[in-house]
């Protein structure tokens, strides 16, 4: 018997995912699979994230975390399987439409563009909200009280981030830069938002503060998937938890729950034969 | 203005106008190293259309940039299939194609050149290079310019946030092969000549040159970088055949001490605060 199945709470929830409605989760991924040449990364892979919430997707180090992040946001194509995004099947949307379906991440290895301030790395973000040829030749960089800036800056102030607005981001410390990655990631109005490893090298102060930040995005009804190590932070934030081990999914439930499960703990710990 | 000076001023602006259409494709991570064809084809379809046709200067020099801009279009497709040095030897590639092909066209003269009838005069070249100063100005001002600096960046990213990376590329290198029409165009109608021999390789290179050693990080960069070296080898005229080493030397000086440009961004927010800064 799978250690899926053992969880009950886990296991009605990646059974209904096949025939879930539009209004229950926020992202379905059925029988997803990738393959580099003869290596398969990911296989077989189900699981749902309900709506409004957090989702925790936690395993080992080459687990295919971020290969399932990367097959979500479209930068790579699946081998198999199809990806719903609040009911809609966006396997075969273009990477830069499936924000158009409200789907967000922010990056393991933070990618703002370094050379740029830091607000105008955000209105880079707000691209989803300013279509057409009048917004993309709008002198707007000639006036200060646009309100492209001013929506820039209120997402920056609500993070208690305002300060940084003018500054570049290459002379920006580390934790900065997360919540800045995090903030631009939300500019869009995702309805879903993948985070990789948001709590990544942050102190405790910054992570409290990310915490704070993640809980308000819930609060607006934001679902969140998260990739984190950092197990005290998924507890914080996560109320459900699927653990992937060599692409393939061992556990599913809550982080309690899928601590009991053998399978967990060995691929966390190793068997007791290594 | 003494004959001299007024030589030098439309030198200048012909290099302005040279070096913007080459900064457009690079602000997005493009390197053109065929500009010199996409400014033939300006400067021969203007000409043709002007002496053969008998179009007036009005239609005939943005006909020429039109035609320059949509045989960009065309070849952007494949051409930007390619990236970094694969990139720069397809549009050198390119422009080597294009000088050829007017080298050998007997209707504009093959290799003994094209005389242009009707004449455009210093002051009308070099309003048209502020008027592309100004329009490269409002670009950097735009989402437009915005886009080509995040795509440069980071394609992918920028890419997830929504933006059209592969169109913004297209168009930037259509726009860039524009402008390099218009200067062409422009060229032919101010020397009342024109030959294939002019839009070579060299002419090219050196245009690269003074956008990378003006700065990219700047819309004002080219600008500068086109200045300093028109008027730098004029500057050193006085040093007779030496002047070609002491130029050669101060560009491999500057590579060593400023590989980002004369003109960095945080230069010139710490000039003149952010407000005045041109960032792209």
């Amino acid at each position: 018997m799978s250690a899926t199945a053992t969880l009950g709470n886990a296991g009605a929830l990646a059974g209904s995912a096949a025939g879930s409605t539009a209004s229950d989760y926020a992202l379905e991924v059925r029988g997803l699979s990738k393959s580099f040449g003869g290596l398969e990364v990911i296989g077989d892979l189900s699981f749902a994230a309900p709506r409004g919430k957090a989702t925790a997707l936690i395993g080992p180090n080459g687990a295919g975390k971020t290969t399932v992040f990367n097959l979500v946001s479209g930068v790579y194509t699946p081998t198999a399987g199809t990806v719903l995004v609040n009911g809609q099947d966006i396997t075969g949307v273009p990477s830069r439409r499936r924000i158009h379906a409200g789907v967000a991440r922010s990056f393991q290895n933070i990618r703002l563009m370094q050379h740029l301030t830091v607000i105008e790395n955000l209105l880079i973000g707000q691209h989803v909200r300013a279509q057409g040829l009048g917004a993309l030749f709008s002198p707007f960089r000639l006036m200060p009280k646009h309100r492209w800036w001013k929506e820039a800056q209120q997402a920056l102030d609500e993070c208690g981030l305002g300060a940084y607005a003018q500054q570049t981001v290459g002379a920006l410390a580390y934790g900065i830069r997360k919540r800045i990655d995090l903030v631009r990631a939300t500019l869009a109005g995702p309805s879903l938002l993948l985070l990789d490893e948001p709590a990544a090298g942050l102190n405790p102060t910054e992570t409290q503060d990310l915490l704070a930040h993640l809980r308000l995005l819930a609060s607006r009804g934001t679902s969140l998937l998260v990739v984190e190590h950092d197990m005290p932070f998924v507890g914080e934030i996560c109320e459900h938890v699927v653990v992937l081990n060599f692409g393939r999914k061992i556990a599913e439930g809550t982080l309690d729950e899928v601590r009991q499960v053998p399978q967990v703990r060995e691929a966390y710990l190793g068997s007791e034969e290594e | 203005m003494s004959g001299y000076q007024t030589g030098v001023l439309v030198f200048l602006a012909f290099n302005v106008i040279a070096a913007y259409s080459v900064y457009l494709p690079m602000a997005a991570g493009q390197l053109n190293l065929g500009i010199a064809g996409f400014m033939a084809i300006g400067a021969y379809t203007s000409a043709y259309l002007s002496n053969e046709l008998g179009w007036s200067m009005l239609s005939s020099v943005p006909a020429g940039a039109l035609a320059s801009c949509l045989l960009a279009t065309v070849v952007a497709v494949p051409v930007l299939r390619t990236h970094g040095i694969y990139l720069a030897l397809a549009t050198f590639a390119l422009g080597q194609i294009i000088a050829a092909v007017f080298l050998n066209l007997e209707v504009v003269g093959a290799a003994a050149g094209y005389p242009v009838n009707e004449y455009v005069s210093p002051m009308v070249v070099v309003a048209c290079a502020a008027g592309v100063v100004l329009l490269m100005v409002f670009l950097s001002r735009t989402r437009y310019g915005l886009y080509l600096t995040a795509i440069k960046n980071d394609a992918t990213v920028t890419d997830l946030m929504g933006v059209n990376v592969r169109g913004m590329q297209i168009s930037a290198f259509a726009i860039g092969a524009m402008v390099a029409g218009f200067g062409g165009a422009l060229y032919g109608h101010h020397y009342s000549f024109i030959e294939a021999q002019h839009f070579n390789v060299l002419l090219s290179v050196f245009t690269v040159l003074y956008v990378l050693l003006g700065g990219t990080q700047t819309v004002l960069g080219p600008l500068v970088g086109a200045v300093f070296f028109t008027l730098l080898p004029e500057a050193l005229r006085a040093s007779d055949q030496w002047r070609y080493v002491i130029f050669a030397a101060l560009i491999i000086l500057m590579m060593l001490l400023r590989p980002q440009g004369l003109l960095t961004a945080s230069l010139l927010r710490s000039l003149g605060g952010r407000k005045q800064g041109m960032q792209q």
